[in-house]
């Protein structure tokens, strides 16, 4: 990797929101740095604060009830503090989002063309038949069949898998740096997911299209992340490559996710091991880690907020939020009830 | 070495995050133990100033309305018919005629007798208005839970049976649905006012209150029939059904003990907002003289009345109708409040 | 028209005919069955002769089965044969000369109502929580609380009589004069659509503010489009299909029906006051022509209502030919 500078650098992001019941931190301190070309996958569970931090970055948090604090700073423009026309310059232009249910995320009474015609036509100056056939060049590009056919459906006559890729094809309209995926594959059959992966390491890999995937499963992650981000609580926990990640976790909740996978070069386990517990409420966080109440090796100090930092001299970029030692982990990483036997 | 859990405090229930729900990231504080759906809404309720003073207007017009024969009796000694066309009243130590030589009667009064003042017939106005008003709210009240009753129960039939039942039904609301509400309610109204109904052993009388409350009571039943089949359609694919049906439930029972439970929350939204549109009903046709048949007073027969005089005694319209307004519009505010204790997401969202 | 939407349509007219069958049917148990007295005696009007009487069962068979009497109920109204007992006069006839009337001012209300609750639920909904949605909720609320024809004549009077506004009733055909035509309709049109904006702008505000909640609405600001656009072609068009059908049905209605209680406040002599004419006389022969051709109206607006949805909801099609 060079020294240039990343296409997203974020630091210390943090929203909240105010409800009827107090404040909700959902996403507090979040850093990370996305190059260009990069996959870079951010893996957690349900209210772990990735899809804010993801929706954040689009700017399609902001509102009255919103508090945003930290920098964003994407292709030289800093998003948080940036207006809302500017942020409209930018989304869907040079940076995409496709969400997670295709079926209530594209319109249904407009045509399936038509939608990504609008996208096209909202940046740039361009006629209606061309940027049609552009529409129609996409949806091939996604693996659409017959789509000079297809052009005029509407979304419900699509299959989910099809209108995912019709998503994608939308969010391609422009050529943008960067895809921001959210949990795309969630709402579909496990055969139609490989194929979505599929296409989005194809393009991450012929477009040079930074990737930026949300996904709680972390088996997803191995098929295509170059980078991890694990968040819990509204935190990341732990960041690194990929190879960091799955073959010298630091962090309990890292050898959580990665004990709930299964593995077929390993005797089946009699129980698939669980983390005990719920994941906290964000209204009344735990103090100091997040994860303290649930983790079986807490101590006296995480009591204390762990700061993300490196802790590993070996390794500069492989960033974790955890006070055990480093000779512990190393430890623990392989013995942890959290990883389940074997 | 192992620290408690901090699972039970924390309630959350693992939703997905959507960005226009930030409530459930808290987890939901409803789901601490003890305090079930219906406790919350009361809750909700209790702190909507608004909808609970409305509340407590309509119940008080109900009030006195009821007390009509107290005030007639001990405060203005008439009765809702008694003619005062050649009597004198003492206003300010003048004695005024209550209907003048031009047949003009007087305003209010603001005392005992005579409070509001009188009609061309000399009868007094408050004491007509709270024994029309007895008329009005029975009939709009009687009427909205006739609707209710009948209204669920085809709802409920038509949405868990569906096939040939659901057919048949939403054919017959199709049909009283055709037909304009005020022209349904004159057609029956006029036929029925002549010569009265019978039904086998059953016989109401031309004049009688029955006739009216009857029709408002059909007219609205595709009002609330359809949102209720709409409900019992959705409620029946839910896993609490499929497992009553797998312990052996018959379907009727389920209908009662599963599906009506949960459509209550439509009916309870539903109740004062008809009967608020029960009572305006009631209204039109008496106004048009299909409803209440006199000598019975009824608000809309005494805006009726009053209309044909506006010009020389506006009091007579005036009166009825601010009554009416007041009774339908306290409804309705409650009606609203009830709405929004039952579903306060629609507020949250608002504020994203 | 895709094949999708030539079936549904189909569907929708074979429907519409039993349904008309069925309103038929149901006029005449209303008006010459269930009732407990001699229909013929009813139909004579307030002062029947024995003559009158007679002659009444005979031309419209009171003393043959049912479905003869249906039969020549049918015959009698549809062909313009139905004479009023009480003043002579054909009833179709009357009906002809109201309809202009009735429907200057019911598609005239109609428009209104429907451009201001549009432009009031769209306002609401942007503004929403606020206090200037608060206001209008209030005012929606006595906007439905009131009664049209209570409205209607303290307009009347306090506009018309008392400040000399507005003319305090009465029509001008617009052929005479359209200026007159218009002012003269200004009230009428006035008092009923307070009741019917109080209603739809909040429906409306609240199919807006449901719509934007919608996932689609996010990936259309995730596209980078305006927020104008986004809320006309994206929130607004799906926010306006429900509403399009319950107006297609209030305007039925209208025409239908609630249009008696303006009509007669204004005196506008048209269809509907007309019925209330009738019905003070309890004069039975208008009231059932009226309220035949009342439903079978409604009946075929709705239907061409449904249609319209059809078109404007892609889903919608596909949903009549499934389980509907």
């Amino acid at each position: 990797m060079s020294a240039q500078a990343p296409l997203l650098d974020v630091r210390d992001l943090a929203v909240s929101f105010t409800t009827e019941e107090g404040a909700v931190q959902a996403a507090d301190g979040v850093s990370f740095e996305l190059r260009a070309g990069e996959v870079l996958a951010v893996v957690g569970e349900s209210g772990s604060g990735k899809s804010v931090t993801a929706a954040t970055l689009m700017g399609l948090t902001r509102g009255p009830n919103a508090t945003i604090s930290g920098t964003a700073v994407f292709e030289g423009t800093e998003l948080v503090a940036a207006s809302d026309e500017e942020l409209q310059r930018i989304r869907g232009n040079r940076m995409a989002m496709v969400f997670q249910d295709p079926l209530s995320s594209l319109d249904p009474v407009y045509r399936v063309a038509d939608q990504i015609v609008e996208q096209i036509r909202a940046h740039r100056d361009t006629d209606k038949e061309e940027a049609r056939e552009r529409a129609i060049e996409l949806m091939e590009a996604v693996g659409i069949p017959d789509a000079v056919g297809r052009a005029d459906a509407y979304p419900h006559e699509f299959s989910g898998g099809m209108r995912q890729r019709v998503m994608i094809a939308m969010a391609l309209s422009l050529d943008p740096a960067l895809l921001i995926a959210d949990e795309p594959t969630t709402a579909l059959d496990v055969t139609i997911q490989a194929q979505i992966i599929d296409l989005l390491r194809e393009l991450n890999r012929s477009r040079e299209l930074a990737v930026l995937l949300i996904t709680h499963d972390i088996g997803v992650v191995a098929e295509i992340a170059d980078r991890v981000a694990v968040m819990y609580g509204g935190r990341i926990v732990e960041y690194g490559t990929a190879e960091e990640i799955f073959y010298d976790p630091q962090h309990p909740y890292t050898w959580g996710l990665l004990g709930s996978l299964t593995r077929i070069d390993r005797p089946r386990p009699q129980r698939l091991p669980q983390i005990p517990g719920m994941p906290p409420s964000l209204i009344a966080p735990p103090e100091g880690c997040h994860f303290r109440p649930r983790c079986p090796h807490a101590f006296d100090r995480c009591v204390e907020v762990p700061g993300l930092e490196a802790r590993l001299p070996a390794a500069p970029g492989h960033l974790d939020r955890c006070w055990l030692e480093p000779e512990r982990k190393s430890e623990l990483q392989k013995t942890s009830p959290l990883r389940g036997p074997g | 070495m192992s620290v408690p859990s901090q699972g039970e405090e924390a309630g959350a229930s693992g939703t997905e995050f959507s960005l226009d729900s930030a409530e459930e990231l808290s987890g939901d504080p409803a789901e601490r133990p003890g305090l079930g759906p219906w406790r919350l809404t009361g809750r909700r309720l209790r702190r909507d100033k608004v909808a609970l003073v409305a509340g407590a207007v309509f119940v008080l017009v109900v009030a006195a309305c009821l007390a009509a024969p107290l005030w007639a009796d001990h405060v203005a000694n008439t009765t809702p018919e008694e003619n005062h066309l050649s009597d004198q009243v003492t206003i300010d130590g003048e004695k005024t005629d209550v209907v003048d030589l031009r047949g003009k009667p007087i305003g209010p009064t603001w005392n005992g007798e005579f409070f509001l003042g009188a009609d061309s017939n000399g009868r007094d106005i408050m004491v007509r208005l709270l024994y029309g008003g007895r008329n009005s709210l029975v009939i709009g009240i009687a009427g909205a839970l006739g609707t209710i009753l009948i209204g669920l129960v085809l709802g409920l039939l038509a949405g868990y049976y569906r096939g040939r039942t659901d057919s048949v039904l939403r054919w017959v609301l199709d049909v009283i649905w055709a037909f304009p509400v005020i022209l349904l309610g004159v057609a029956l109204g006029t036929a029925l006012a002549l010569g009265g109904l019978s039904i086998g052993p059953i016989t109401i009388e031309g004049d009688s209150l029955a006739i009216p409350t009857l029709i408002i009571a059909v007219i609205y039943i595709p009002y609330l029939a359809r949102p209720v089949r709409g409900q019992a359609l959705a409620l029946r694919e839910r896993e609490f059904v499929e497992a009553a049906r797998a312990q052996g439930m018959g379907s009727l029972r389920i209908v009662f003990t599963e599906i009506l439970p949960n459509v209550s929350s439509t009916l309870v939204v539903f109740l004062p907002l008809l009967v608020a549109n029960a009572i305006l009903l009631e209204a039109s046709l008496s106004f048009l003289g299909a409803g209440v048949q006199p000598p019975n007073p009824s608000w809309g027969t005494m805006i009726a009345e009053g209309v044909d005089r506006i010009v020389t005694a506006p009091h007579l319209t005036i009166v009825p109708g601010a009554m009416l307004v007041l009774a339908v519009l306290s409804l309705n505010v409650f009606g609203e409040g009830v709405r929004d204790a039952l579903d306060p997401r629609a507020k949250v969202r608002i504020e994203h | 028209m895709s094949s999708g939407m030539a079936r549904f349509v189909i569907r929708r007219l074979l429907s519409m005919l039993l349904v008309l069958f069925a309103v038929s049917v149901i006029v005449f148990l209303i008006f010459n069955v269930i009732p407990n007295s001699d229909p013929a005696v009813r139909m004579a009007g307030k002062i029947p002769t024995e003559t009158q009487v007679e002659a009444i069962r005979e031309e419209w068979g009171f003393d043959e089965p049912l479905y003869v009497q249906y039969a020549t109920m049918m015959k009698k109204l549809f062909t313009g044969e139905t004479i009023s007992y009480s003043n002579q006069q054909n009833v179709t006839e009357e009906i002809w000369k109201g309809l202009p009337r009735t429907l200057s001012l019911a598609v005239g209300a109609a428009l209104i109502w429907m451009a201001f609750a549009i432009a009031l639920g769209l306002y609401s909904a942007l503004r929403a929580g606020r206090l200037s949605d608060r206001f209008l909720n209030v005012l929606a609320l006595i906007g439905i609380s009131m009664p049209v024809f209570w409205l209607g004549a303290l307009m009347s009077y306090y506009l018309g009589h008392k400040l000399g506004i507005f003319p305090t009733g009465g029509y001008v055909e617009f052929t005479e004069n359209p200026l007159d035509w218009f002012w003269h309709l200004v009230m009428p049109w006035t008092a009923l659509s307070v009741l019917f904006i109080g209603f739809y702008s909040r429906v409306l505000r609240s199919d807006v503010l449901e719509t934007m909640g919608e996932d689609y609405v996010r990936t259309a600001r995730a596209k980078g489009l305006s927020e104008r656009r986004v809320l006309l072609k994206h929130v607004l068009r799906n926010s306006l299909i429900p509403i399009i059908t319950l107006w297609g049905l209030d305007f039925g209605a209208v025409i239908g029906g609630a249009a008696i209680l303006t009509e007669t406040v204004f005196s506008l002599q048209g269809v509907g006051e007309y019925a209330a004419e009738s019905i003070k006389q309890t004069d039975l022969p208008p009231i059932m022509a009226v309220t035949m051709f009342g439903a079978f109206f409604i009946v075929i607006f709705n239907t061409v209502v449904d249609v319209a949805y059809a078109a404007l909801d892609p889903r919608i099609r596909l949903d009549a030919e499934g389980s509907r």
